[in-house]
Parts: structure tokens; sequence; C-alpha cells
């Protein structure tokens, strides 16, 4: 029922003009998290060793030795590497889609068996049959590598029911794109994490383009960090280009779902310098837009700037780069080296027990 | 054959104010594939336009739409995307006519890319066309060459049923004799590479007899037609390959015809084979045909397992199992 305006009704809507308080509890803005001389290092080292394998796996792929699709992480290392070196391997699952290789280097594991399988070779980790989208290593609680756009979500959301009905303390780290942020199966699995409070970090890499169509033109809604607010689950927007905001991010997720307040979601802006699979020219964007990214924002160079101010030699760095340059050559070899899977695993693994 | 789909929807878009052309990155982009290249600069952004990454949604709204009075004409990116949008076809799309009593009836035609080839891996290399061959109410068609695709898109574009349009994404750029390690031959030196600018017809419901012959009747479609004559050719085999071009409705007769003449019949699909197209086809020969039959009939599929990566070629019935196939049914 409307009642007559009066003059305390129109001081309240002079006080709405301030933003409302939240009827909720928020998780605080992070902070860009200061780390140590070595952790620094060990994220350089970690980017760095992504953008080089990258770069290999896009060489191979030119070759002939890779085949199919390739989706290369180039320019969106800080995100991975921020955010896993917050989890802890073996207690928290990590899920992504199929532009997974960085995910998976982020998490320790060994080149050599992620470059084997894009070669499709048995030494790879799903000994050839996944190929680059689709790859999982259970040691490592790395639960794929997903080619269907979105699908990995509600996956995601189940890793971390499993995390809470185990009460193992673990939390699940759910990365899509800003393509697979329109799928249903997205807000289907938002509502089911905030209803039941799973331990959840919903990471949106929000790289600017789906394949060619930028965030502006698929979504209604394109400040995607907000997409979780009418299924109560709070949002962040970080910078995804620079690790330690990432990494700051990353610190307030995992205390705000470790401590059982449900769902989070990260929407984390980046840019993929590459196109969006090997066969994309990209010309849904300007060279000069690409350039301007790699100038002024790259990760890898963002913190070699700091870490020089902090007094780190440039021999120091030149002796990672050395390291990760020989890493990457011997899984290339290896990868090209190894055999390819004998037709008896065809029909392996097609189910747990036999037809 | 990529030209002669766009070229199909290019006459199409001219032609009946109704159809649009929607999907993902089908506008700006003009396709993962390039089958829309074009058309959106040509005809505008309300008659072709990009949607967001959802099947589901998409093919919901063409439904709506359809209903209303339009032909749209949805894209799924890879058929290995179409399986969120399985609810819109299996129980909104092919059955709106039959419980309103034919009030409403449904004018889309979905187009999409299937078949592996391309080491795309399990996500992007399944064929399941016998998924909707199941389903009562929608009409199949796989055409496999640039000519009858032009000529078949734009019959399905004017069928007033929903239609799911696959397109072996194996041929787009050229037939394929199943040796996956010789270059690639391009339409143009294929006959039926050639394809007229202007708007012409192939019935659906009506296959072509692709080669001629007198020793067993090989029954393909889509990429597997490609195959089945190179290995006719290349082993002088007197096969008849009949191209089925629509899986539903099916030319039972000309299928029939054949197989009366021949006595024998290899069926190749490149799906799976538990409960796969070829099931049915081998039941509807048997039935029809049982009689002329000298020997059992033969399937030739890929395996029941997911599509490999590293192992494509494993997978994918090429040559040899033609050629074992073939043996036994000459020696039976």
């Amino acid at each position: 029922m409307a009642k007559p305006s009066s003059p305390r009704a129109a001081s309240r809507s002079k006080a709405s003009a301030t933003p409302p308080v939240p009827n909720r509890e928020r998780p605080p803005e992070p902070e860009r998290y200061s780390a140590s001389r070595e952790e620094m290092l060990e994220y350089y080292r970690q980017m760095m060793l992504i953008r080089r394998f990258e770069e290999r796996a896009g060489q191979l792929y030119g070759l002939g030795l890779i085949g199919g699709f390739c989706h290369l992480y180039i320019g969106q290392e800080a995100v991975a590497v921020g955010m896993q070196s917050a989890l802890e391997v073996g207690k928290d699952s990590v899920i992504t889609g199929y532009r997974d290789h960085g995910h998976m280097l982020a998490y320790g594991i060994d080149p050599k068996l992620i470059m084997a399988e894009l070669t499709g070779r048995e030494a790879g980790i799903s000994r050839g049959k996944g190929g680059s989208m689709h790859m999982f290593s259970v040691e490592h609680g790395f639960y794929g590598g997903h080619g269907i756009v979105g699908a990995q979500v509600s996956l995601g959301t189940g890793l971390a029911f499993k995390h809470k009905y185990a009460g193992d303390g673990g939390v699940c780290v759910t990365y899509f794109g800003d393509g697979a942020a329109n799928q249903g199966q997205v807000y289907e699995s938002f509502n089911m994490a905030e209803l039941w409070k799973l331990p959840v970090i919903f990471v949106i890499e929000n790289n600017q383009y789906a394949m060619g169509t930028s965030v502006n033109r698929a979504s209604a809604e394109d400040q995607l960090y907000r997409r979780g607010e009418s299924f109560r689950i709070p949002g962040l927007q970080v910078d995804g280009m620079d690790v330690l905001a990432v990494r700051g991010a990353a610190n307030v997720a995992t205390e705000w779902v470790r401590s059982g307040k449900g769902p989070i979601l990260l929407e984390l802006k980046t840019y993929r310098y590459r196109g969006h699979s090997m066969s994309d020219p990209a010309k849904y964007r300007s060279r000069e837009e690409v350039q301007a990214v790699r100038d002024k924002s790259d990760p890898i160079e963002h913190l070699k700037k700091e870490l020089e101010a902090l007094g780190v030699s440039e021999d120091e760095l030149k002796a990672i780069d050395k390291e990760i340059r020989g890493q990457v050559t011997e899984a290339a070899d290896f990868a090209e080296e190894s055999p390819e899977p004998g037709a008896s695993e065809l029909y392996t693994d097609v189910l747990v027990g036999r037809y | 054959m990529i030209q002669a789909i766009n070229s199909a929807l290019d006459v199409m878009l001219g032609r009946d104010p109704m159809v649009v052309v929607m999907g993902e990155d089908v506008g700006y982009f003009g396709g993962v594939f390039r089958a829309t290249q074009g058309l959106q600069a040509k005809h505008g952004r309300t008659r072709v336009f990009d949607t967001p990454i959802n099947e589901c949604g998409i093919v919901g709204v063409a439904v709506g739409m359809g209903a209303y009075g339009l032909r749209p004409v949805p894209e799924i990116q890879f058929a290995d995307y179409i399986y969120p949008a399985l609810d819109q076809i299996v129980s909104e799309a092919v059955r709106i006519r039959y419980r309103s009593a034919g009030e409403y009836w449904i004018p889309i035609t979905i187009r999409s890319p299937l078949g592996g080839g391309i080491f795309g891996g399990q996500t992007h290399s399944q064929s399941p066309e016998g998924v909707f061959t199941h389903v009562t109410g929608l009409k199949t068609v796989i055409p496999s060459n640039p000519y009858d695709a032009k000529g078949l898109l734009i019959a399905a574009i004017e069928d007033n049923d929903p239609v799911l349009f696959f397109e072996p994404k194996r041929i787009y750029n050229g037939p394929f004799d199943g040796h996956y390690d010789r270059p690639v031959t391009p339409w143009s030196a294929h006959p039926a590479g050639e394809v007229p600018d202007d708007y012409y017809r192939i019935p659906l419901g009506k296959a072509a007899v692709a080669r001629e012959g007198n020793a067993f009747t090989i029954l393909a479609y889509g990429t597997m037609v490609h195959v089945a004559i190179a290995f006719c050719e290349e082993n002088g085999v007197d096969a008849e390959v009949i191209d089925l071009r629509t899986l539903v409705p099916l030319d039972v007769d000309t299928i029939t015809a054949s197989v009366e003449k021949t006595g024998r019949c290899m069926i190749v699909h490149e799906a799976t084979r538990t409960g796969g197209f070829g099931a049915e086809l081998s039941a509807t020969v048997q039935e029809r045909c049982f009689y002329a039959l000298e020997a059992p009939i033969e399937r030739v599929t890929g395996w029941d397992t997911p599509y490999p990566h590293g192992l494509e070629w494993g997978y994918f019935p090429g040559p040899i199992r033609l050629r074992e196939a073939a043996k036994r049914l000459m020696e039976a």
C-alpha cells in the first residue's frame, strides 16, 4: 500500500543514494598479495614455463606433430599460477575447460606427460586418448580438461560436494571462460552450490573473447562477477594480468570458502594473445589491440620488473629461463619420440567392467 | 562444400524473409568452418546473428520463433555440442505439432558439423545421428557432396517439419578416400563439386546411386560414401554404392531395388555400432529383401568406444575393415 509522501520518506530516499548496506556478509576487498622474493621467483618460473611450453606446443602444431585442436594459454598465465599457488595439491581439486595446459603446469604436473598427450602418444597423461583438451591427473586432484564448453562447471560443483561430504577441508577451483558463462548449466550449478554451501571457487577467466565473439556482444550483463548475485554468491572482479592481485583474491576466496560460507565467484580479467585455437586467424580484433596488451599488461614482464626492483639480477632470471628452455625441449623431444598407443588401447577404459 | 552450404543459406535468406540464421560465431565471425561467411554483411544483423554459447537456449528460442512463423536455421557449432539442446529437440520441436493437433508446427533446420577425421578427440568428432533418427517426428539429412548439400539444405529449410542437417566436416574441403596419409583432393576436381549459384532443391527422402555395380550393395552416407567408392575403385570391386542422403525419411525403394539386384549388403557408417543407424538399415533390408539375400548383412562401423585422439585412424572404419567385410560377404 502506498503512503502519501512525507518529509521522512524524502530523507530516506536521499539516504538511498549512498551504496546500500549489504544485507548479508560479504568477503573483504582483496589486497595485492605481498609475496616473498622466493615466492615471486617461483611464480615467475611457473609463468615462464607455461609460456615457453605453449610456444613450443604451437611450433609442434605447425610441424604437424600435434593435430586437431590446440588452445594456447599464452597471456593468461597469471590466472592459473596466482590461483593455484593458494591451493594445496592433494587436498584441493581443480577442474577447467579445453584451454587446460596452463592449469596443469601450474599444478606441477610433468610437462613431458602433457606434451606427449598433445602429440597423442602412449606416454601421454591420458595415454594419448584424450589429447589437448582432455587430460587428467588423480595424483594432483586435477579433474580435466573438458571439451564441452561450460560442462565442467557442474562437475566442479559435484567435486565440491564431495569435499564437504568427506569433510576433508578441500576446495574445488572451477575455471570457465566468459563464453561458458552463458551456458544454462552454470546457473543450475550456482544455485545448488549456494543452496548447499559447497566449497567451490568459481573462476571466470574473462579473456574478452568467446572464440570470435566479444563479451559485450554475447552477454547482457557483461560485468561477469555479478553473475552470481541473484544466487547470493558474492563476486569479485580481479586483475588477471597481475599474478599478485590474483593471489590476493585467491586468499580471500579460499578463506571464504574454507570457512563454510559457500561458494564465491571471481572474475579474472585477462587476455589471450593467440587465436582461440590454432586455426583461428583472430580477425575479430586488431593487431594493435593485442600488441597494446602485450606491451602494457604482460603478466610475466610485469613480474620481471618487480623482481628487478627487488634486486634480482638479470643473470638469476636468465638462469631460470635457461632451465625452463631445457625442460620444454626435453618435453618436446619426449613427446616426439614416444610411441603411439597400441591398437589394443582402443577398447580399454570404455567401462570399468567389460561389455 | 562449405561454399555450397553458404550459397544455400544465401539463396534462402534472399527468397524468404522468414528465414533467419543464428548460432555461436555465425554472424560477425562467419562460423568456425566459414559456412556463414559474409551472410551478416549481406543480409543484416536481424537476419544473421550471433548467439551466446548456450545450445539449449539456441534451439529452444528457435522452436518458439518457428512456432510463430519464422523459419530459423540455427547452427550448433559441433554435433558434439548438441546434447544440451536434446530436450528442446525431443520434447518440444518434434512434438508440438502432434500435441496441438496440427495447429502449430516448427519449420526449423538445425545445421551441425559431425564426424571425425580431423583429430578432434572425443568432443569434436562424434556422429550422433543415431540418437536423432530414433526420435519420431524429426528428419535427418547427411549430404555427401557440395551439389547435394545445397539442394538438400534448401529443401530442408523449406520443409515444414524440424530437420537436422548434419554436415560431415571431414569432407567440407574435398572428398575423402579413407587414406588419411594422402593429400586432400579438393572438390573442384569432383563432378559434384560443381554447384549452380541459383535456387534448386533435392527432395528429402530420395537416395542416390553413387556408383553402379552388381557384386554387392554398400549402403553409406556422408564421408563414408567416398571411402566406399574409393575402396571399390582401388580393389576392382564391382559393388553398388547407395548414398542415402536422408536417413529419415529413408528411401526404402532404392535400397530394396539394389539389394534385390545384388543379393548382398554391406552397411557402412562412422558412428559407433551398437544401436547405430546401421542396425535400422540392417533390419529394413532383412525385412524387405530376406529371400534375395545370399549372405548375412555386414556392418562396418566405428567401434563401440569414444572417438580417441591418438588412435583416430584405429577407430575410423577405413579401407582395411571394408576389405575384410567384403571378403566375408563374398565368401559366405
